[in-house]
């Protein structure tokens, strides 16, 4: 952890002191999660889906210089203008050339996790860009100038009363309206103002086919086309990863991602860009920002097989219990959790201990993704490299010596069994995180050693 | 070096070994009435979906259900007599105040109830998506059971633009209580012709 900073447990602390709040975003969130087996649970073919993305994916993975070669030359010949960005930094700088190329200091933004990646926004508001993001849930979080806590639902942590209070403040909605249908209309007429007059728009990109060069871009709301298609600039910035190699591969993700995502069919517009419109420029921005040294990691590189459509988090006890910000990374998560230490494994050291391996993240994953085998890879990963929390790394030592010696390990338990009954003040107390929100067990009056040996001969 | 030459070195450097595509998938989902099951999930992401025998019936049931709306246009001829002329060559915002666009679909998915449109059916990429209210017409013969079926209909063809459109624009990011008509249009209305 950074010095200063508060890890998962600290934030999620502070998210749990509101327990009313925890038991509706669990809820919530466990609602969508049921959504997803329902639309699952409609194809007889969601398992074979499964493993076909995945395969297709582990292709992708292993042959993607030359689907990136492929993909860019296609770009090119459809009239797109392909830039290269090596980090972050890269990326923010080739989004504000391009916009004072053509003298634009407002822009309209649709959802995309890597511009959050890069703290896109931050940037360009420091060199006086203004961007409204028009995702709805996005723009909620943007008035409360909050990051997304989730990748699908941005604002999911928020109650509808303090939505209605931000649109007051901000949109001019009448104080104390609550009501969703209200708020979302005052929010259409807000951006709808904000598409008809900016002259440049950012996308995301879900999907970049190799064979043809387009890509695609997926949402509810229209946001992205609206902007794009209004727009003289539109700029998709996507990591390397997002590549597929032909046209018909959709097929299978498309099949997959709303159903994993919101338990939706599809989502309502699934927009194939292949050339600008007419007048248009149109820019992709291949962002690597880590993505090539964890293509490197083997045991971490399925993490890039990753569509985002957040059903490792909706399913996740811990995530439902601890809220999207706690895990203090742009993408929240069991897939955060495996990601961001690649980034700066120091920083989010905590994040992979943020997990009961309990493997339903694995489960509902589109792709397969071996989500919780590679949180407990990186365990150790980062117990060796000598970046695991200082208490955890000792408990584990006198854990470790107390396993390995047999002697030791029958009298601890016995010890332990006696201080509980008698004292139990010493393991019940403030400096054991095992005992809040827990009440103390039954204390046995034997060990199953001890029960054995006696049972064992009569 | 380049970044675009460094970023490809490094890939190269760091991808594993080659594997291969999986063949393609076989026994996706048939339904025995691809229009019925169109019409209901249609039904439940919030669209609506009307059979129609000819162009006449479509006609009337476009001037009932749209009667009094000012700016309706379309891009089939066969619907000239209800639409605005000369529309489809002026700047893309100055299509904010559509009330009813009408646009064909190459074919529709009865697995989702997604319409395939390419930027030839709707004279400008924003129509579909700025309209207040939009309304697909497509052919009976031309709804197909699942994606996959979709895409080999899709094959090679050539497109600047083009989308899959399942219903109105639609957002649920309050509290997950869903709401028709986020920035797109509030409703869709899809005439399946004998």
């Amino acid at each position: 952890m950074i010095k200063g900073n508060k890890d998962h447990a600290a934030l999620a602390d502070i998210f749990n002191q509101d327990e009313a709040r925890v038991d509706w975003h669990d809820e919530t969130l466990w609602f969508v999660r049921a959504k997803r087996d329902k639309a699952a649970n409609t194809l007889s073919e969601w398992e074979a889906l499964r493993e076909n993305a995945a395969q297709i994916k582990d292709n992708v993975l292993s042959n993607l210089h030359d689907y990136l070669s492929e993909f860019e030359s296609n770009a090119q010949k459809n009239g797109l203008i392909v830039h290269w960005a090596a980090d972050a930094a890269a990326h923010n700088q080739i989004v504000l050339s391009i916009l004072k190329a053509k003298e634009i200091s407002k822009m309209v933004k649709s959802k995309s996790m890597l511009t959050e990646e890069c703290h896109l926004n931050e940037y360009l508001h420091q060199n006086g860009v203004e961007v409204i993001d028009t995702d709805l849930g996005e723009r909620i979080v943007q008035l409360a100038e909050e990051p997304p806590s989730h990748i699908v639902l941005p604002c999911i942590h928020k109650k509808k009363e303090e939505i209605g209070e931000l649109f007051h403040e901000h949109l001019g909605t009448p104080k104390g309206a609550s009501d969703p249908k209200l708020l979302t209309a005052a929010a259409r007429i807000h951006l709808r103002e904000k598409f008809l007059t900016r002259r440049a728009a950012i996308t995301g990109v879900n999907f970049a086919i190799a064979e043809t060069g387009e890509f695609v871009v997926c949402t509810n709301e229209g946001n992205a086309d609206m902007g794009a298609h209004l727009s003289e600039v539109h700029i998709a910035c996507m990591g390397i990863e997002k590549i597929i190699p032909k046209r018909a591969n959709l097929s299978v993700f498309l099949r997959l991602l709303a159903r994993s995502a919101t338990g939706q069919p599809i989502t309502t517009y699934s927009s194939h860009f292949r050339t600008p419109r007419k007048g248009q420029e149109m820019h992709l921005i291949l962002v690597d920002n880590g993505r090539t040294q964890q293509l490197g990691r083997a045991d971490f590189r399925n993490s890039l097989k990753c569509i985002r459509c957040g059903a490792c988090m909706n399913t996740c006890p811990v995530y439902r219990r601890s809220g999207g910000h706690s895990y203090h990374t742009a993408i929240a998560g069991p897939i955060g959790a495996i990601l961001a230490p690649n980034l700066n494994m120091k920083q989010y050291a905590d994040l992979p201990f943020a997990s009961t391996l309990c493997g339903s993240c694995t489960n509902v994953c589109p792709v397969k993704i071996n989500i919780h085998e590679q949180l407990y890879k990186w365990r150790q990963v980062i117990v060796k490299e000598g970046y695991a929390d200082p208490k955890k790394t000792m408990a584990m030592k006198a854990m470790e010596f107390t396993l390995s010696h047999p002697s030791v390990y029958r009298n601890a338990g016995k010890t332990g069994r006696w201080l509980m009954k008698n004292m139990p003040f010493l393991v019940n107390n403030k400096l054991n995180a095992w005992y809040t929100q827990r009440d103390m067990p039954a204390v046995p009056q034997q060990s199953f050693s001890e029960w054995y040996k006696k049972n064992n001969n009569e | 070096m380049s970044s675009r030459a460094q970023i490809l070195a490094r890939v190269k450097e760091n991808q594993p070994t080659l594997t291969n595509l999986p063949a393609d998938l076989t026994g996706m989902v048939q339904y025995p009435d691809p229009v019925a099951m169109f019409g209901s999930v249609l039904d439940g992401i919030g669209g609506m979906m009307y059979r129609v025998k000819d162009y006449e019936e479509l006609i009337s049931l476009v001037k009932t259900q749209f009667a009094g709306l000012e700016r309706i246009i379309s891009t089939i001829p066969e619907l000239e007599e209800l639409t605005e002329k000369d529309w489809q060559d002026l700047p893309p915002h100055s299509y904010e105040d559509v009330d009813v666009a009408i646009i064909k679909a190459h074919f529709g998915v009865a697995e989702n109830a997604a319409l395939w449109v390419t930027e030839s059916l709707m004279g400008q990429r924003v129509i579909p998506f700025i309209c207040q209210q939009l309304v697909i017409v497509v052919h009976k013969k031309d709804i197909l059971s699942n994606m996959q079926e979709a895409y080999q209909q899709i094959s090679n063809a050539h497109y600047g633009f083009g989308t899959f459109i399942a219903g109105p624009s639609k957002t649920a990011d309050i509290e997950q209580s869903l709401v028709l008509g986020a920035h797109g249009p509030k409703n869709m209305t899809v005439f399946v012709l004998a």
